[in-house]
Formats: structure tokens, sequence, C-alpha cells
């Protein structure tokens, strides 16, 4: 690699730390975002002749508090200061920065900085954007891209969403157990929206969606290493891992949907199997099963099949059983009828999923399962009828084409037939 | 004389790399190893899963204790290592206990390997 390139990988990595530290410091996300960037500023200038520090984070707060502070002193001639007791811990910084070389101290800052994002009050889709900027540090043009929209429609987001956040008075003292706990489940649930969304879709122009199931994962894994005996966050990383494996194979040249059981598995990434496999031997230590944990078993029991024939469906009908007492939701129980029509018939799954249609009705893979076992029981024209549904209910193209190959079969097949 | 050479890297830059960064690294790397294997002095290579994946034996508590990461202490030092065909972490672990009965104190981070290039045999040499 070259200094360049790693100097930007070694900023990017530091950057929920010192995000996370300088909010602390200051308070304001947008008056830490500003001592980042001009510690960011000052770091290409002198790392490539210096070499880089040993802990770029400590480096990166250090020098991004004292650059903010001389900016926020400057504005001071004409603005009023914030008071005193809001710009925290500013005597003896070298101190604090020192102490704060053992990771082990950036734990509920980074949580925090990651917990502010998820505030409640924002809508999903406003979290996924201000983890990315935020914490993650994408541009607005990198998020806009993989959100479809335009640039200035992601910028008028993220200023809504700061705005709200920075109301929200989320404290900073340092979190008791339970609402630690409650933080990190939180968090979970953000990481995983930024997944499904790099997810659901083929990779829009530049990558930017496939970018985001990565970045998810960094993040899963930049808080296992603040929490590592926590075995739902080994079971959400381990989830994401198993699912991103397949990432090669899920989508066909013409960007169409390519069904699980379709997929070429010499195309799955082994390593990111390996890695998900290992986390869940962690998890399962710890006797405290969960949703995450419940779901990365599913897509391990996918990933240790060979082939799709040697899946373990009777397994994976169990576990969705124990997802729905855990987290019960017409659409675990889809998931599970489906399942369920693998080992026991496609009437079986379709006994399961006719009650679902009440909660269900707008969902698109609802009725793509719906018409999929309707047509292996040859209810053919209920089947059309389904796919129908499906596709005018499909959130991209690729899903659209899917439906769209099971409805020309069906076609060909009545030609045939008549 | 064998020689071991441990490597160190910051890991959030490492597991931050693209797929594409990544292989030219192991493409540059492997330009090294071939010259070395064809000169007889490539051993065995591996490259480890992140320390997320790690799990810690404390074999100086009697029973063991087994903590979640990498070993963080700096008390210790690395003396040496081991390569073992696990089924799973619970096999890893009995098999830790019983190295640790053997030889108590100190500690083994047990981390699943990701990539293994098992080498020529090395050490004929003076």
């Amino acid at each position: 690699m070259s200094d360049l390139a790693w100097i930007e990988a070694a900023l990017t990595g530091a950057r929920p730390q010192a995000m996370a530290a300088l909010l602390r410091y200051f308070r304001d996300l947008d008056l830490a975002e500003e001592a980042f960037q001009e510690a960011c500023l000052r770091a290409l200038s002198k790392w490539p002749q210096n070499g880089p520090p040993r802990d770029p984070a400590a480096w990166l707060i250090l020098v991004g508090r004292n650059a903010a502070l001389d900016r926020v002193r400057r504005r001071a001639r004409d603005a009023a200061l914030p008071p005193e007791d809001q710009i925290s811990d500013l005597e003896d910084a070298e101190a604090a920065v020192a102490e704060r070389l053992d990771g082990g101290h950036y734990r509920d800052d980074v949580l925090r900085l990651l917990f502010i994002c998820c505030h409640p009050d924002l809508p999903k889709t406003q979290q996924i954007a201000l983890a990315l900027r935020v914490v993650s540090g994408l541009s607005v043009v990198e998020i806009a891209r993989a959100f479809l929209v335009s640039e200035a429609a992601m910028e008028q987001r993220i200023t809504r969403a700061k705005r709200k956040v920075a109301g929200a008075n989320v404290p900073f003292e340092a979190p008791g157990a339970v609402e630690r706990a409650e933080r990190l489940g939180a968090v979970a649930a953000m990481i995983y929206l930024v997944f499904n969304e790099g997810y659901s879709a083929p990779d829009g122009p530049g990558g930017a969606r496939g970018g985001l199931c990565d970045e998810a994962i960094r993040l899963a894994r930049l808080l296992l290493r603040l929490f590592p005996a926590e075995p739902e966050i080994m079971g959400l990383a381990a989830l994401m891992l198993l699912q991103h494996a397949r990432m090669a194979a899920r989508f066909d040249e013409a960007g169409a949907v390519v069904l699980l059981e379709d997929q070429d598995r010499r195309l799955w990434s082994r390593d990111m199997i390996a890695e998900g496999l290992a986390l869940i031997d962690k998890a399962a230590r710890h006797s405290a099963p969960g949703p995450y944990q419940a779901q990365a078993a599913i897509a391990a029991l996918h990933a240790r099949a060979q082939r799709p024939e040697d899946t373990d469906w009777r397994q994976i009908d169990l576990i969705y059983g124990a997802l729905e007492r855990m987290a019960p939701s017409p659409v675990v129980t889809l998931n599970r009828a489906v399942a369920r029509a693998k080992v026991a018939g496609p009437a079986a799954g379709l006994v399961m999923i006719e009650p679902l249609e009440a909660s269900l009705a707008g969902y698109f893979h609802f009725h793509g399962a719906r018409g999929a076992l309707l047509l292996q029981l040859g209810r053919r024209k209920e089947a059309r009828e389904a796919f129908d549904r499906a596709i005018s209910l499909a959130n991209t193209p690729a899903e659209a084409a899917h439906i769209r190959a099971h409805l020309d079969r069906l076609m060909s097949e009545a030609q045939a037939a008549g | 004389m064998l020689y071991a050479f441990l490597c160190y890297h910051a890991e959030d830059v490492v597991f931050s790399w693209s797929q594409e960064e990544d292989d030219a690294v192991m493409a540059k790397l492997d330009v090294v190893h071939q010259k070395l294997a064809k000169a007889g002095k490539m051993g065995p290579a591996l490259r480890l899963l992140p320390t997320t994946a790690a799990t810690t034996v404390r074999k100086s508590e009697d029973p063991p204790l087994i903590i979640d990461g990498p070993f963080a202490e700096t008390k210790e030092q690395l003396l040496g290592f081991y390569v073992l065909d696990c089924e799973d972490l619970d096999e890893a672990l009995s098999i830790a206990r019983e190295l640790g009965k053997a030889n108590p104190g100190g500690a083994y981070e047990i981390r699943p390997v990701r990539l293994f290039l098992p080498g020529g045999a090395v050490g004929g040499s003076e």
C-alpha cells in the first residue's frame, strides 16, 4: 500500500474512537467533526514525513482538540463561548489522552457516539445516514449515492438528524449496567439496519451498497473489541459475516437475485464463513441465546451445506421456532413456513403462511413465497396471482426480475401444456 | 537456525482493506514466498482471523479461566505456539486445559486460522 492509502486507512480506523472522545470534550457533533477534520488534515501533512504515530486515535484526539479549541477561542471574539462547564475535561489533556491509550476507556465513548445516531426519535433512514456520516466518516456524496438520493437531499437529512440529536441530551456520564445493555441493543439494531441497506440490492454505481455491508461488519467488530463478552454482539457479527459471505453469488450478471438454492457455492467467501462460525462457537459457550445468535445459527446451517440438498431444514425449522418465541414477528413465521415446506411439503408450508395474509399483505416476500408454494402444489392460477402481487410490491428491479422469471416459466409451461 | 517471524499490524486498518487491496498485498507477499520456497527456506506460514474471534484460556487459575477476546496482559511474553486441528472451539478449549495441566501458568490465546500455507520441510541445513 502507498503511504497515502495507509494513512487514509488509519484515519478511517481511528475515526470512531477519536470522534467519540472529541464529542465528549465538546458535547457538540459539529464541533467534534470539525476538530476531527482538522486533525486529519494535519495527519496528512505530518505523517508522511514523521511516520504514523503509535496510537493514531490518541494523536488525532489531542491534535483535534487543540485545533478546535483555537477555533472556538477565535470565534469567541464574535460570539459568546459555550458555558465553561459544557467544555469538559479541558485540563491536563495530555494525561487524559495517555490514560486513553488503554482501549478500554474508549468503550463508553464509542458506544455513546453510536447510540446518539440511533436515537428513537430518528426515522431509520436518518439513523443509518447519521451513523455513516458521523461514525464511519463516509462523505455526504457517498451516502447519497448509496441511498439513491441527491446530495442536497442527503445533506438536509443529515442536518435535520443532527439537530434532533442535539436536542436529545444524551447524558455524558458513564452509563449503568442496565442502560449500557439497552444502548448496546439499540446500537446493534442500527448496525444491522446499515447492513440490510447494503444487502437488499446489488451494487449501485461505485459499489456503494456492498460497501455498507463491509462498513456494518467493521462496526460490529469494533463493538466486539470494546465489549468482547457479549454473545448477542458475537451473534450479530456472525450473522452479517455469514450473509455477506454469499455476496458474490447472490446476483447474476443481469443483476437479478439468485436464490440460495441456485447459488454457485464456490463463490461464497470461505474467510467470512470461517469467521462467522468461530463467533457462533464463542457465543454458544455463554448459553445465553438471543435473536441475532438464532439467525446466525440458521445462516451457519446454510453455510455448512456443501450442496442445497445437504441443508438441515429440520434444524432450521426448529431454530425459527425458537426465534418465533424470542422475537415474534410475521416475517419470522413466514421464513419458518418456507423451512417447514422443505421438511413436510408445500401444503404444510402453505398452512402456516395463509394466516399471515392480514399482516403481510403489503410484503413482497410474502407473495413471492406463497406463489412458489402454490406453484409446487400445481395451483397455477393462484400462483400467478400471487406473483403478480409480488411484482407490484418489489422494492428493487432485481426482486421484480426474479419473480418475472417465475412467471415466464409458468407461461411457457402453460403453453407447452396447451 | 529456524526463525519464527511474528506478524504485527493495526487490526482495524488491515481489516478495513478492500478485497482488491488485500489481494494486492497478498500477491506481493506471494512473490517473496515463492522466492523463499525455491531457496528451501519457506516453512509453514499462517494468517489469523481477527482478535474478535479469539478466546483466551488463563491457565494460571485452577480451573483455567476462559475469557472472550485476545490475550491482553503485558506481564507475559510470547514463548511459542501450536497449530492444532480441532473440530470446534469446545475441542480446542479441552486441549488447552490438557496442555495447561502439563504446564500451568500463563495463558493460551486460541485464534482460528484464516489461511494456512504448509510450506516445505525446513531445518535441514546448519
